[in-house]
């Protein structure tokens, strides 16, 4: 579906992605994980084309998407934070959204619904919470039953609850076939919504392989855990070979 | 293209700042049409404020908008359209509701005291230059990141082609006014939009008699309908290069 040829990315000094690759596969859902500042963030934005590789190409269905744009129709993003215009009302972004969307005849409103966001139409998005803002980006995200998913941090900010609704909608999601690519620093929400991880660090991918492989690896029965361990691994490993 | 300039024009009516802006010109050029019976000595006041405060205010105001849009850009990009649309539609919103503010400020005055061909002349010379400042102002915005800096960098055009360029320009006829500069300074004046744009008026409005030999030649250039497709050749020139410039730098930037 998607894959990345020896991406690298390079801000100034900071080599921010090193030759990256990845093949991101169709129907299955990916836990993008690494510390602060690993290139995660750098990684999603460059499949979206907000950040423009230094070298190597990305491929989306075979095509390379550098100054393309119909392929982002089949992405939904929900940014890490989202930017919205301020004094716009909520209604009159959702309703900007489908405008400049305009080939989605039906919409997916599950969110805007069980968020209650409905309500909440008159509000300006510069009276909004952080966490009602993270609600009406996720409800973006999902609204044109985009093919793929990009989630940045999906569930920070947000209350318990609501956690739990999102979580639900991205099982429901992933259950019929959708590519799913998410971060988060909250290792036990991935446990249920990814079956696969793909670990950066220093914008370099350490590790890419299924959950169910690495905690075989492993032997831990929790995500957490199971990359903790890894990482010792792998720590004690090149401090042999030194 | 059509739809994301609709949401470019919502939001600017929303700030109210074109609405002033073009109560702002509309009360002026008034007051000078009711202070001063001669229609000629009011558009050569006109023309002061064409050629120096309509600049500053587009420079500003267009790279203070474009900041204050970045997060529609922001949205805009994840989604399906071109970045070029995007830009081009943000830049076509800000540079055609400057000039319309423009030209039902001082059209509608000019129209009802109703002037002569200098008076077009200033319309047009005013549309001109409020679409090259934009794009200035654009040009700088797409130069950093950050806002102080793109004010700075378009503040600097301004005071570069209103004040600046004017000293070097004295600076160079002076000490080299043993020689023949009529064509040198033409060439010089064409690389600064605000001195050609004083040129058209200046020509149209019959004061040139004031510059002596030069004014003389220049008239004999500019008042043709050659120097006239010139000046605006000239004057399109700098709409277009810095235009394609940002457009090429956008393209490329990473949000």
């Amino acid at each position: 579906m998607i894959s990345l040829n020896k991406v690298n990315k390079q801000f100034g000094k900071l080599r921010a992605l090193q030759e990256v690759s990845l093949a991101i596969a169709l129907g299955k859902s990916y836990a993008l994980l690494g510390p602060n500042g690993s290139g995660k963030t750098t990684l999603i934005k460059s499949i979206l084309g907000l950040v423009v590789p230094t070298s190597g190409d990305i491929l989306f269905e075979g095509k390379s998407i550098l100054n393309q744009c119909a392929y982002r129709a089949k992405i939904g993003y929900m940014p890490q934070i989202g930017h919205f215009p301020q004094n716009m009302k909520i209604g009159q972004l959702i309703d900007m959204m489908k405008n400049i969307r305009g080939e989605v005849n039906e919409i997916d409103d599950d969110l805007i619904r069980d968020f209650k966001l409905y309500s909440m139409y008159d509000k300006p998005m510069h009276a909004l919470s952080g966490g009602t803002r993270q609600k009406v980006s996720a409800a973006l995200a999902f609204m044109f039953k985009a093919p793929v998913l990009i989630l940045d941090e999906p569930t920070a900010g947000l209350d318990p609850l609501s956690v739990e609704i999102l979580k639900e909608k991205i099982i429901a999601e992933r259950g019929i076939g959708k590519v799913l690519l998410i971060t988060s620093h909250i290792l036990s929400d991935l446990d249920d919504l990814a079956g696969d991880v793909i670990y950066i660090q220093d914008g370099k991918v350490q590790y890419n392989d299924s959950i169910h492989n690495l905690k075989e690896d492993t032997q831990e029965k929790r995500l957490g855990k199971a990359i903790a361990s890894w990482l010792g691994q792998q720590e004690f490993l090149s401090n042999i070979t030194k | 293209m059509a739809r994301i300039i609709k949401y470019v024009f919502y939001d600017l009516l929303r700030t109210r700042f074109l609405l002033f802006y073009t109560l702002f010109l509309f009360v002026s050029t008034f007051a000078l049409f009711q202070l001063d019976s001669d229609p000629n000595k009011v558009i050569l006041s006109l023309m002061n404020i064409v050629l120096m405060v309509m600049p500053l205010i587009s420079v500003v105001f267009a790279t203070i908008h474009f900041y204050n849009s970045y997060e529609f850009i922001e949205l805009m990009l994840a989604q399906p359209i071109n970045r070029k649309v995007v830009f081009l539609s943000e830049y076509a919103g800000v540079a055609l509701s400057l000039t319309s503010g423009f030209l039902i400020g001082v059209g509608v005055p000019i129209l009802f005291y109703g002037a002569g061909h200098s008076a077009v002349m200033l319309l047009l010379v005013g549309t001109l230059l409020t679409i090259v400042f934009v794009s200035l102002a654009f040009l700088s915005s797409v130069l950093t990141r950050d806002k102080a800096k793109a004010i700075g960098i378009a503040l600097l055009f301004w005071f570069y082609f209103s004040l600046i360029y004017d000293g070097l320009l004295l600076w160079i006829i002076y000490s080299f006014s043993d020689y023949p500069l009529e064509k040198v300074t033409l060439a010089l004046v064409s690389l600064n939009p605000v001195d050609l744009g004083r040129i058209m008026m200046l020509l149209t409005l019959d004061v040139s008699a004031l510059m002596g030999y030069t004014g003389a030649f220049y008239r004999e250039f500019f008042g043709s309908y050659i120097g006239l497709l010139f000046s605006v050749g000239v004057l399109m020139l700098w709409i277009v290069i810095p235009t394609v410039l940002s457009v090429s730098i956008f393209s490329r930037k990473d949000l």
